[in-house]
């Protein structure tokens, strides 16, 4: 597709003006992206790109996109000034964009929604999804129970141990939870089984993937889809401070929460700042900052920056948080790095703890762990800020989900 | 003419089709492995396809994903593939094709991929996760033309794009037999035999079937409609049923035999 036309608004306000970093024809964002896939899988990544360049300049589709959006998921969330935390650091305005108070608790739905439209588009009866966390599946699951689709979900047997509410909650949609054992049993494992299985059902499922990851389209696809975190934040701000903010702060797992929002200020003058997981510390090898501490290398369809060894083998991953315990990281990320539009940092599995606690005590907010590693460093950012200026940090889910784990390590 | 050029128009003299046998290199571990593809080419295998042992095989059924978690936990890379490729050449002539993911080979640098190709005797690469779209990269590294680069065809490829991968491949097409991953049941004989002659009408260079395929019967059948059969899943099952047995050397020969028997259609 034309990267003039990529973006085009349609009726919706959602998908805004056309920006610079839209990939080319063939999904590369700069020397990252692609579709690094058997030729089993790209006759169906073909037809889902042209379905979905069809259904992005089709004003029908939007809106049926943003009516579920908004009668569905609860949207607009809200963005909610953390006067208290602001204090307690003593620096910058601490705003949260309030992903947690979407359907299901995460900003998942945003982009299950989108998918599931697309695939009711495309006649497509069943759809497949890959889980972490298990907020994606959950996500998905809700999205097919309401859409009257078969659902299956792949998840790490290591994942299904540790988000066993989530396995349950998904059950309870009518989903079937597919636990994957080969590898190390977690997200990345999930999502090969997943790849797997898509070649052979291929004509009557889709994938509906969960992050800004994987093959062309999918980058493209989830971050348009996700971009209504960062367009209602852009408006919210805007009419609350009068003016743009000085940074946005999300976490980084694939990292479609702080696509979703980085994507609208692209070409603003607004600090990006993604927050990895950095696990037990960087230097023991024990974490999941893929694009701190990774290189350049394939995995699960395209370019990016991976966690591997010398020889390219991937290398396991390591988080507290099951959604950032990822050794791969959405190409378009990579390229925000690469060209120095966004930075990225990465925040530890003790420090993303104390932020939990912090914001639970000081805002009655409960957030997933995931997004705790945001405002962990949202803190310390603050702290170096002066008043004047204004942090939005993506609170991209609740942490209801992580209460077990939190309090065997708290 | 290469290797395999000349192996085709031999096979297709005595009215044979090839067989060509895949095997995890280093699995279970280097000096097994070197004694089964030995085996396999006493026997009669036309082509040793030589896999490159990845930790995120997503074409791949289960038997090929424990092959390559074997074959890694015994320490094994790209490197220590081309050194297992070195050893055969240095024995025997047959083709080897090195079969791979990408990631290896990107790790390793595309230009310095291919020296070491050409020097440890590989005639051609097949890298199962680079389709046309993304080759360029990788083929505009390599310092000569004494590689072939060998490409796959699925059955939901459109008869179009299957004319244009068949004119950027070179040695022969890899015709995938189903939509599945390698080692996967329900293989459709009266559906290989018609995608095969759709890819034979645009295509001129050989074409061999692969995926789900196990048994005599199975590549008498697609010898008939294609050039060759690719046995991969099967042998792995064998090493892996056998890992401890002194005997898998001669297991793995007698039933490269009863497969290669099957190919000879006079």
């Amino acid at each position: 597709m034309n990267p003039t036309t990529a973006s085009r608004p349609v009726s919706a306000p959602s998908f805004g003006a056309p920006v610079q970093f839209s990939p080319d024809p063939r999904g590369h964002f700069g020397p990252f992206g692609g579709r690094y896939v058997a030729e089993t899988l790209m006759p169906a990544l073909l037809a889902l790109e042209a379905a979905y360049e069809s259904a992005r300049t089709d004003p029908a589709f939007h809106e049926a996109f943003h009516a579920l959006l908004n009668e569905y998921a609860g949207r607009p969330t809200p963005l909610t000034f953390a006067r208290r935390l602001t204090a307690h650091c003593g620096g910058a305005r601490i705003y949260l964009k309030r992903e947690d108070l979407a359907h299901t608790g995460a900003h998942k739905i945003n982009n299950t929604l989108g998918q599931a439209l697309l695939a009711r588009r495309m006649g497509k009866t069943k759809v497949i999804a890959e889980t972490g966390a298990g907020q994606h599946g959950v996500a998905t699951a809700t999205a097919a129970a309401l859409f009257g689709m078969e659902c299956r979900v792949f998840m790490g047997t290591e994942d299904v141990k540790r988000q066993a509410p989530n396995v349950r909650r998904m059950e309870l949609l009518g989903a079937r939870v597919v636990p994957v054992s080969s590898g190390t049993g977690t997200l990345k494992d999930a999502m090969n089984e997943a790849m797997r299985y898509w070649v052979s059902a291929v004509r009557d499922t889709f994938y509906v993937i969960g992050s800004v990851a994987g093959p062309h389209p999918y980058p493209m696809m989830v971050r348009d889809f996700q971009r209504v975190i960062g367009d209602e934040a852009r408006r919210q701000i805007l009419e609350r401070e009068g003016r743009l903010p000085d940074a946005l702060i999300a976490c980084v797992g694939g990292g479609s929460n702080a696509m979703g929002l980085f994507y609208p200020f692209l070409e603003d003058p607004v600090g990006l700042i993604g927050v990895e997981a950095a696990g037990e510390g960087i230097d023991t090898g024990k974490h999941a900052a893929t694009l701190g501490a990774g290189s350049i290398g394939v995995l699960h369809g395209s370019k990016s920056y991976v966690l591997q060894d010398p020889e390219g083998q991937i290398r396991e991953a390591h988080s507290i948080s099951a959604g950032l315990d990822y050794p791969g990281v959405g190409p378009e990320h990579a390229w925000l790095k690469e060209s120095g539009r966004a930075r990225y940092v990465a925040v530890t599995d003790a420090q993303a703890l104390g932020a939990f606690r912090t914001l639970s005590t000081l805002e009655g907010i409960i957030p997933a762990l995931e997004s705790a590693h945001a405002v962990a460093y949202a803190m310390e950012e603050a702290a170096r800020r002066s008043p004047d200026e204004i942090l939005i940090v993506n609170l991209s889910g609740r942490g209801d989900k992580d209460l077990g784990i939190v309090f065997r390590d708290l | 003419m290469t290797r395999l050029t000349r192996l085709f128009a031999a096979l297709k003299e005595k009215r044979e089709g090839a067989l060509v046998a895949f095997v995890t290199a280093g699995d279970p571990d280097p000096e097994t492995s070197l004694a089964v593809l030995r085996a396999m080419i006493e026997a009669g295998v036309d082509i040793i396809e030589l896999g490159v042992p990845f930790s995120d095989p997503t074409a791949d059924g289960p038997v090929i994903q424990r092959s390559s978690a074997r074959a890694l936990a015994q320490g094994m890379t790209l490197e220590k593939t081309l050194a297992l490729c070195r050893s055969i050449r240095r024995e025997s002539d047959v083709p080897v094709v090195i079969f791979s993911y990408y990631n290896p080979i990107l790790a390793m640098g595309g230009r310095r991929f291919y020296e070491e190709s050409v020097r440890s005797g590989a005639d051609a690469v097949l890298v199962v996760d680079l389709p046309p779209e993304e080759s360029r990269e990788l083929l505009d590294q390599w310092s000569g033309n004494r590689l072939d680069f060998i490409r796959l065809v699925a059955p939901t490829t459109p008869t179009e794009r299957m004319a244009a991968i068949a004119r950027d491949a070179s040695g022969f097409l890899y015709l995938v037999s189903m939509t599945g991953v390698t080692g996967s049941a329900g293989l459709d004989l009266e559906e290989v035999a018609a995608t095969a002659a759709r890819l034979k009408h645009v295509a001129a260079l050989p074409v061999c079937v692969g995926f789900g395929i196990s048994q005599p019967e199975h590549v008498s059948a697609v010898c008939r409609t294609a050039d060759g059969a690719v046995v991969g899943s099967a042998f792995e099952r064998l090493i892996e049923e056998h890992l401890t047995a002194g005997d898998l050397p001669e297991r793995i020969a007698r039933y490269a035999s009863a497969l290669k028997a099957a190919t000879r259609l006079l």
